[in-house]
């Protein structure tokens, strides 16, 4: 039962974060809630079909199947985020300086954040179909009983909720310039994430080049699978022993994220002159 | 799908230079949540192709830290896929739905 908590708990933490994330970063957008818990049901959904299709999925693409179409989702993800940070770079003072009645600015950006929604059932659809395979594979092995298997299953998920809580719940209670800081860095850092995380199921399908396995290794300071390395691992896509290919990707996408906040920034403003 | 179907067929391009020369194959296969082949020794610097059959009756999802490499194998199913070229040294590798039995270490050398 611990094994199947812990197990579980390691496969939603990251799409708790994640959610934490988006959860902050779009705080006082009106119907929130419906749709972030909209986007937790579909991803839950499609979860459980890419777990009865697994066997199909795996066998597409000469047996790289899985690999391509979680490469598909992560970088479908990181695009989406790259745009929200983008977004945020030219609306995001504005945002702030009207934390209170966002209504109108965030109407004229709702696909920004509708984007992110989209992150989260793409989030929880990748790490959610590993977890009821796992969960599958505890019942159909029968040692364990159906009751000990949804009580392991409901306590790691617990666990990554409460994660995921701890992370919204530290972001707003920061002071409103702070918060949109750090939740578009959050963000941004997610989107070199998924970059590197598609370079990876790439590269392990080699339709990638690895370059340099490993580039370097400090799995002897902080491990991947230590508490802080699965954190920062989920954050901000920590990993001692990284490919050189996945360095490539997340460097590149970080990069590219912030140098198109700059001048996105740098823009004369579209509508009225900008509360400077 | 059809995205990440342009953007492999696009990838396929970049990788195809490194297809020519036969890579070195591994079997590997799951029994009772064993893998049969606890140390596999490669040889450093080349690229390894790993296929794993999965006997067992439940899935498995092969996973390595060291090795970055994630991979889901069905109940009966095979998965084949590449790690390296490595630097020498020792890369664990277990069965992450069955840590405590499903061990293993590649040593490349």
């Amino acid at each position: 039962m611990l094994n199947s908590a812990v197990i579980v708990f390691r496969e939603c933490l990251e799409a708790a974060l994640i959610i934490g994330i988006i959860a902050a970063a779009t705080r006082g957008l009106p119907g929130r809630a419906r749709w972030i818990v909209g986007s937790v049901m579909a991803g839950v959904a499609g979860s459980v079909l890419v777990a009865l299709g697994a066997d199909e999925i795996a066998n597409l693409a000469e047996g790289y199947g899985r690999e391509l179409f979680n490469a598909g989702v992560v970088m479908i993800a990181a695009a989406m985020l790259a745009w929200h940070c983008i977004w945020m770079a030219r609306h995001g003072r504005e945002l702030a300086a009207s934390a209170r009645q966002v209504g109108q600015a965030v109407a004229s950006g709702s696909a920004a954040f509708s984007a992110l929604g989209t992150v989260i059932a793409l989030a929880v659809l990748r790490e959610g179909s590993e977890t009821v395979l796992f969960l599958y594979g505890l019942l159909a092995g029968g040692e364990q009983s159906a009751f000990q298997v949804a009580l392991g299953g409901l306590a790691g998920l617990a666990g990554g909720a409460l994660a995921g809580y701890i992370l919204y719940a530290g972001a707003v209670r920061l002071p409103m310039k702070a918060f949109f800081a750090v939740t578009n860095g959050l963000i941004a850092l997610l989107a070199a994430q998924m970059a590197s995380q598609g370079a990876r199921f790439l590269s392990q399908a080699d339709l990638l080049p690895t370059l340099a396995a490993p580039l370097w290794d400090l799995s002897a300071w902080l491990p991947d699978g230590s508490v802080i390395g699965r954190t920062l691992n989920a954050l901000a896509g920590y990993r001692a022993m990284p490919s050189g290919i996945e360095v490539v990707f997340y460097a590149t996408m970080l990069a590219a994220v912030v140098i198109a906040m700059e001048l996105v920034r740098r823009l004369p403003s579209p509508s009225a002159p900008s509360p400077a | 799908m059809k995205i990440s179907c342009i953007a492999a067929s696009l990838l396929l391009s970049l990788a195809a230079t490194g297809a020519l020369a036969a890579d070195p194959e591994v079997n590997l296969t799951l029994k009772d949540h064993r893998f049969d082949l606890t140390e596999i020794k490669v040889p450093a610097g080349q690229r390894v192709k790993i296929t794993l059959r999965n006997l067992d009756s439940t899935p498995e999802e092969f996973h390595s830290d060291s090795l970055n490499r994630e991979k889901v194998v069905t109940a009966g199913g095979t998965a084949t896929f590449f790690i390296g070229p490595l630097k020498p040294g020792k890369y664990p590798f277990m069965g992450e739905f069955n840590a405590k039995t499903a061990q293993g270490v590649v040593i490349a050398e």
